[in-house]
């Protein structure tokens, strides 16, 4: 499709709302924001903005890095890759260099999806391109933070991921708010183009303010052998978040993860879900969530839906209300095309067992240490398939997260 | 070490225990025999503090201490440890860290030392699982005890260790039962005590206790030695200590 046609498409859907989650009026926001100069190294950064891009994985001593983008606001302030085979760079910057670009360009994510989607077209504000070259492989993993600093500020980001055949890609994004920041929106469309024998992991944390709303927009393609490993965690609170990352296993033995940790607190409405389309022989899907309520609301979807025989996926939502206000949904799909196929699903909503709690008291734990062990334990997923730092600042996330809120 | 006065205890208004009276002293090891539903679970749980547990009337004490209205994870403190007879799967909670904490509560950790109790009772391939999810009869038991070995209490509780543990592994557990109990000591330099509640009475041949009471109704009913009660209940039956002119 032409540049023109997604404009055109994307006019079309501008008052399109969103199949789910909560309406937002999109002229409450700003789109201006002042230009931000560019860095060096990261290091230049303010302490304060380092120490915020810290509680959302991203390093800005670059160590265990192979490369490494950062937008605030609307400016890029640096994009870098410091491994060969890697291409680093704004969106804006790689559609300019690369025509054939334009092939991928909503792609994976159509246009005219919702609003959302189509403001993203008709006013983006960069986003980034991470590229593995074929063959290529990377030890540390590429980092992106997408940081707002602007008081009511939409943000805009298209983001495209290519892992080339045979390539290996370990990226961690990282999207967060200056202190000060208590409005915004955040829209990030991403698209993620998975190709023969190529692997990509794919952790993002998220860190918002309470008045936050967050409309991520994404799709995989995942060809033949391709190995999609999506983590998300979201533990801090936000306004409202509203998400169905969707992956398309077009190649045989294409395989895909999700797996999504949401904790909310009174006054967060969260609707995140993860979808898959099995449509080739021996693919395989694994989605995985666990959801913590203080007293928000989360609404934790899931569906798989195969269409050719010889698929294999399963689901499993676990749910835990840790207040007396707040709420759980889990909303569990499975859709089978066609018969030889194997997909499952299992989903469970409660409170911690008292008899969990008593068992390890009767160890010499205090109820509260009893209970934070079993919480963190709860949302402990285990994550095959990823490097030992990205389990580290998932860990990490999830431990200060849950730390934080349970303090507050 | 642990003496029980005039308990009586309910749970949801039905009478459980009634006026138990039990005194087990430094170094010594009681079992508690008794039918299913006598109350000898009933009577470890009230011992360990497990709330619903309704105290109507008496008083527990542990080393002369009135811990009648303690909270369980302090009773643990003060050195009681308990072996569940079918304790709860905890998801996420790997076995490993459980006997971390229950080692960093002594006051000094390191993996070596916890590596090498998991290796005594066969369970090193499941310190990275979570704790009793999937496990078997026997291996619960045997995690049990590992969880005590890490905890060291002073005074013991086992419910049922023998139940479900293959002929290959009893004398492992009877082995460590024995170890947790100090059991390989003279008596006069015991710094433990147990009670031990066996409804089969298996493990009498691995561990050599000291008294044995038969619990009928939620009252213990007899006391006596504890290989001479087992034969006559492996004889009369538990109906025959209700005869019993003992």
């Amino acid at each position: 499709m032409s540049a023109v046609d997604n404009r055109e498409r994307a006019k079309k859907a501008q008052n399109k709302l969103s199949a789910i989650g909560p309406d937002i009026d999109l002229n409450t926001y700003s789109a201006q924001a002042k230009e931000h100069g560019k860095v060096q190294k990261l290091k230049e950064l303010s302490d304060e903005v380092k120490e915020k891009s810290i509680s959302v994985g991203i390093d800005a001593e670059e160590a265990c890095r192979s490369g490494s983008f950062f937008q605030m606001d609307h400016s890029v302030l640096f994009s870098s890759a410091c491994q060969s085979g890697l291409e680093v760079m704004s969106s804006t910057e790689a559609l300019e260099k690369y025509d054939w670009l334009s092939d991928y360009w909503w792609k994976a994510v159509k246009v005219d999806t919702d609003k959302y989607t189509a403001a993203a077209e008709l006013h983006q504000n960069h986003g980034y391109f991470l590229r593995a070259l074929p063959g290529a492989k990377v030890e540390f993993p590429l980092q992106a933070c997408l940081y707002m600093t602007r008081e009511g500020l939409a943000q805009k980001v298209h983001n495209i991921i290519i892992a080339e055949e045979g390539s290996e890609l370990h990226i961690i994004t990282g999207c967060t708010t200056a202190p000060a920041v208590r409005t915004g929106l955040h829209i990030g469309i991403s698209e993620f183009y998975i190709k023969k024998n190529a692997h990509v992991t794919f952790t993002m944390i998220h860190n918002w303010a309470e008045n936050v709303e967050v409309r991520p927009r994404t799709g995989a393609i995942i060809e033949e052998n391709g190995v999609f490993l999506s983590n998300y965690v979201c533990m801090k609170p936000v306004k409202t978040l509203q998400m169905y990352p969707t992956a398309y296993c077009v190649g045989e033995n294409a395989t895909v993860r999700f797996n999504t940790i949401l904790s909310a607190v009174e006054g967060s409405h969260m609707d995140v879900g993860s979808r898959v389309f099995l449509s080739a022989k021996g693919s395989r899907a694994e989605l995985a969530a666990r959801a913590i309520t203080r007293g928000g609301d989360i609404v934790t979807r899931g569906h798989l839906i195969g269409e050719v025989p010889g698929i294999k996926a399963h689901l499993e939502c676990r749910g835990l209300i840790l207040s007396e206000k707040g709420s759980i949904h889990a909303i569990p799909e499975l859709e089978g095309k066609v018969n030889n196929i194997d997909m499952s699903h299992e989903a469970a909503v409660g409170k911690i067992a008292e008899e969990e709690i008593q068992y390890l008291m009767a160890r010499g734990l205090n109820n509260e240490e009893a209970t934070s062990a079993i919480i963190r334990g709860f949302l402990d997923v285990e994550i095959k398939g990823l490097p030992e730092h990205l389990k580290r600042e998932i860990k990490k996330a999830v431990e200060t997260g849950e730390r934080e809120e349970r303090l507050m | 070490m642990i003496e029980v006065k005039n308990l009586t205890v309910s749970i949801e208004d039905k009478l459980v225990l009634k006026d138990v009276n039990l005194h087990i002293k430094q170094g010594e090891t009681i079992i508690l025999f008794g039918p299913n539903g006598s109350g000898k679970t009933s009577l470890l749980k009230t011992i360990i503090g497990i709330p619903g547990y309704r105290i109507e009337s008496g008083r527990i004490f542990f080393n002369n201490m009135d811990i009648t209205e303690l909270a369980m994870d302090k009773r643990a403190k003060l050195g009681i440890g308990i072996a569940f007879q079918r304790p709860p799967a905890v998801r996420g909670v790997k076995l490993r860290d459980i006997l971390r904490i229950c080692i960093e509560k002594r006051g000094y950790f390191n993996e070596e030392n916890l590596n090498e109790l998991a290796n005594k009772l066969n369970l090193l391939n499941f310190l990275e699982r979570d704790i009793n999810l999937g496990f078997s009869g026997g291996e619960i038991k045997r995690s049990e005890l590992l969880q005590l070995l890490a905890q060291d209490p002073s005074f013991i509780m086992l419910d049922e260790p023998d139940s479900g543990v293959d002929l290959v592994n009893i004398n492992l557990v009877g082995k460590v039962i024995n170890e947790l109990l100090e059991r390989e000591k003279m008596a006069s330099r015991r710094k433990k005590a147990g009670l031990i509640i066996t409804h089969a009475g298996y493990i009498l041949d691995y561990v050599n206790a000291d008294r044995g009471y038969v619990m009928m109704n939620g009252t213990i009913s007899c006391s006596g030695n504890p290989r001479d009660l087992l034969e006559d209940i492996r004889t009369e039956g538990f109906e025959g200590c209700v005869t019993c002119p003992r």
